[in-house]
């Protein structure tokens, strides 16, 4: 009988909720030598409302387990060993039967994240296992030109996944065409938008995808040096880049001469990103590469004819890349067949907010949203109502829930005001404000803009100003209007995407949400109950049974009562965070 | 634009401390490289914690970047700090999916407790308190990271008692 095999998901949120502590627990039960088993870790499997994950592989039967600790996982060893029959009510993922998980699991369809969750990142022979720089070999042995390379990539309808949704296969067509005997490939890593972590995932789950799709690139424009642009916030994805660069340079798929194509030759490495959201676009980016403030310049010439030192360069996403082996693999033919007329394949998206399974997937374009949140996501946290849905971070926009009928596909989002985006997708319920969202968002594009235009730099402070004024219940009659004339002229007159973007989170809130943005300024209410200012935090005397969690649980020690008797909240010295009102087990908190 | 990064009043007497023999590999390992200068500054940055005015200076003298050049671009990325920051420095994520889940409840928890402001430093210098756009572990919104830990699902309560643990350990 073979030693039962586990396998630990340790991606950044796995570490983060406890993988760590696993994997160290069973290094030592395996050195006390307690039991006989074999250890090894993978990246995000995508579960993460699971965390952390642990595979069993026993007697070829594999079980993958959710919400192991340190103190569980020994249980689960003995469990096995013992019966080598699986705990069902633990286990979330198998093939030997359905589980409740399996909605989750079962409308994904994986090409980007092939690999992620099932190989050893930090081990080259796995991924070479899974038909891994395979693709870089077919286009060497069957000495593919260049251009047939980029017609594949033309015709399978690959488009940008970073958001902007242009065409793959264009884009390397026009840096081919720039004629220059040096050349740049850039693989855009610097993942800025707050609420996705999609390229994280899959930079520490599957690196070689994505060094592979450079080779690739590199080989059908003709580049000799790649550039990962990586923000520095991601140790681990960088630290697995690092290494996977390393093993591809001794294995030959980096260097000169690569696999006996005559003068191809190309080096790839890391550049760590300082921490600017404005960076992610492209031609702020190259400036960053370049050593200097990351402001955008006048397009064109576009980076394709001249970017990196003024050289011609490309630049696309980590997901477009990481599709490109799988595109050279299984044909262009293949990969088109999912999908919409104009928008193939499939996307990934980082789903979070307020929803049951939240974690990463990646479905076909031309699912539905309702199809997402409701099928995949298991629908809303503690049975709330849907409210909207936010795509494209603060370059896109809310669509609301009677709108949730809206495929997936860059032209139906763009029609809704919102945008695709990198691929965050977080949903809210009753409970979020709309105008807060909006300002938040502003806040964020407020913050981020280089200030290089003049209508991105003032124009968004302005905007947040009133804003934060709505909020705090001091809005005024003519304030929305206000709002959308500024964020027309932002629109108009911003030279990059970050300022020609950011007032969508407040076009769009204003067009679904109209009414939120007119109680605030008219009744001075917050229909969501979310604006603290306009909040105020009673006891309900009749209702509390004088139980102390809501004083416990209090920051600021501003409820005041002992056991059994009422209590009481002193106004001066409540913060408004709602502990108490969450905490609250009797309905005794009075929120108006 | 990060304005409120600017703040040269506060360039206190730190500087005396500063050994800048450290830098000396540093500089040799960047030297006339094009596109050197985040990467000097990102070193700088880690043998300091804080980019000291001091340091600027010999980084100017010794290589081809203008003083106004580097001070352009140590203002320009959120991750450059012109002061210098407590042992732990707190992040508490501020990305969407922690927005939506309450992560201002954590922040001001934090503030009430360490008694400072959002970028200060606790006056026995263990803390520093930032809010950061995404760590990018939505999933277990609202996070703060201390140190190279993450910390998630956090209630204003729980992070309270998170940083008095963390006290106690370095008051001992």
């Amino acid at each position: 009988m073979e030693k039962l095999k586990l396998i630990v998901g340790m991606g950044s949120c796995g570490i983060a909720a406890g993988a760590g502590k696993v994997f160290e627990k069973l290094k030592q039960l395996k050195t006390e030598e307690l039991f006989d088993i074999n250890i090894d870790q993978t990246s995000c499997i995508g579960m993460c409302y699971r965390e952390p994950l642990v595979e069993i592989i026993d007697n070829n039967h594999s079980y993958l387990y959710g919400g192991i600790d340190e103190n569980k996982v020994e249980e689960l060893i003995e469990h096995h060993q013992k019966f080598h029959l699986p705990i069902k009510e633990w286990v979330v993922k198998t093939e030997e039967f359905t589980t409740q998980d399996n909605e989750f699991t079962d409308s994904q369809v994986k090409i980007a994240l092939r690999n992620c969750g099932y190989i050893n990142p930090e081990r080259i022979e796995e991924y070479e296992a899974q038909k891994g720089y395979q693709s870089i070999k077919k286009i060497a042995e069957n000495k593919i030109s260049a251009q047939e390379v980029i017609q594949s990539i033309l015709d399978s309808g690959l488009r940008g996944r970073g958001g902007g949704g242009f065409s793959t296969g264009m884009k390397w067509r026009f840096a081919r065409n720039s004629q220059n005997t040096e050349k740049y490939i850039i693989c855009n890593a610097d993942e800025g938008d707050p609420g996705a972590f999609m390229d994280r995932s899959l930079l520490e789950g599957d690196p070689h995808s994505v060094i592979e799709g450079m080779i690739i690139g590199a080989y059908a424009i003709g580049a000799t040096e790649g550039v990962i642009y990586c923000r520095a916030e991601y140790p681990l994805a960088i630290k697995r880049l690092n290494i996977a660069l390393e093993q591809a340079r001794q294995k030959g798929y980096l260097g000169k001469n690569i696999l006996g194509i005559q003068n191809f030759n190309l080096n790839i490495y890391v550049k760590e990103g300082a921490g600017a959201f404005v960076c992610g676009e492209e031609t702020a980016l190259i400036a960053s590469v370049e050593g200097e403030r990351g402001m955008p310049r006048k397009r064109p010439p576009f980076p394709a004819a001249s970017g990196l030192w003024k050289k011609p360069t490309n630049i696309n996403n980590v997901e477009t890349y990481a599709n490109i082996p799988w595109i050279i693999l299984n044909g262009a033919k293949e990969y088109s067949k999912y999908g919409t007329e104009k928008s193939k394949g499939t996307k990934v998206f980082a789903l979070t907010g307020k929803i049951n399974r939240g974690g990463l997937v990646e479905v076909p374009m031309g699912i539905t949203i309702k199809d997402i949140i409701f099928k995949l996501g298991g629908g809303i946290q503690n049975g709330k109502k849907f409210k909207a849905v936010q795509l494209g971070g603060p370059s896109g926009g809310c669509i609301p829930a009677y709108l949730d009928d809206t495929i997936v596909d860059y032209d139906s989002v763009n029609a809704t005001g919102a945008i695709m985006g990198s691929g965050g997708m977080v949903v809210m319920d009753e409970t979020t404000c709309m105008v807060d969202m909006a300002r938040f968002f502003l806040d964020f594009t407020q913050k981020e803009s280089c200030g290089k235009c003049t209508f991105c730099r003032i124009g968004t402070k302005r905007m947040l100003e009133i804003l934060t004024r709505i909020t705090e219940g001091e809005g005024k009659e003519g304030d929305i209007e206000k709002l959308e004339e500024l964020s027309y002229q932002i629109k108009e007159s911003s030279l990059c995407g970050l300022g020609q973007t950011a007032p969508n989170p407040v076009l769009t809130t204003i067009k679904y949400f109209r009414n939120e943005y007119e109680a605030h300024i008219r009744d001075k209410k917050c229909p969501a109950k979310s604006c603290t200012k306009l909040l105020t935090y009673e006891v309900i005397a009749e209702n509390c049974t004088g139980c102390t969690i809501c004083a416990i649980n209090c920051p600021t020690n501003a409820i005041d009562g002992g056991k059994k008797t009422i209590h009481f909240i002193r106004q001066d010295a409540c913060i408004k965070c709602g502990a108490c009102f969450t905490k609250c087990n009797f309905n005794a908190i009075k929120i108006s | 634009m990060r304005i409120q990064r600017i703040s040269l009043s506060k360039q206190k007497k730190q500087d005396q401390e500063v050994d800048l023999s450290l830098l000396e590999p540093l500089l040799k390992k960047y030297k006339g490289k094009k596109g050197n200068l985040i990467p000097i500054l990102q070193g700088t940055q880690n043998l300091y914690n804080f980019l000291p005015q001091a340091a600027i200076l010999k980084i100017s003298e010794e290589t081809e970047h203008k003083l106004s050049d580097i001070y352009g671009v140590a203002t320009f990325y959120a991750q450059f700090r012109l002061n210098p920051v407590g042992k732990n420095i707190i992040k508490v994520c501020h990305g969407t999916a922690c927005h939506v889940q309450d992560a201002k409840q954590i922040t001001t928890a934090i503030k009430e407790h360490l008694k400072i402001e959002d970028g200060q430093t606790t006056e026995d210098g263990i803390f520093t308190l930032e809010s950061v756009a995404c760590l990018g572990c939505c999933s277990l919104a609202p996070v703060m990271m201390i140190a190279d830990e993450t910390f998630g699902k956090l209630t204003g309560k729980s992070a309270v008692k998170i940083i008095r643990e963390i006290k106690k350990k370095e008051n001992n």
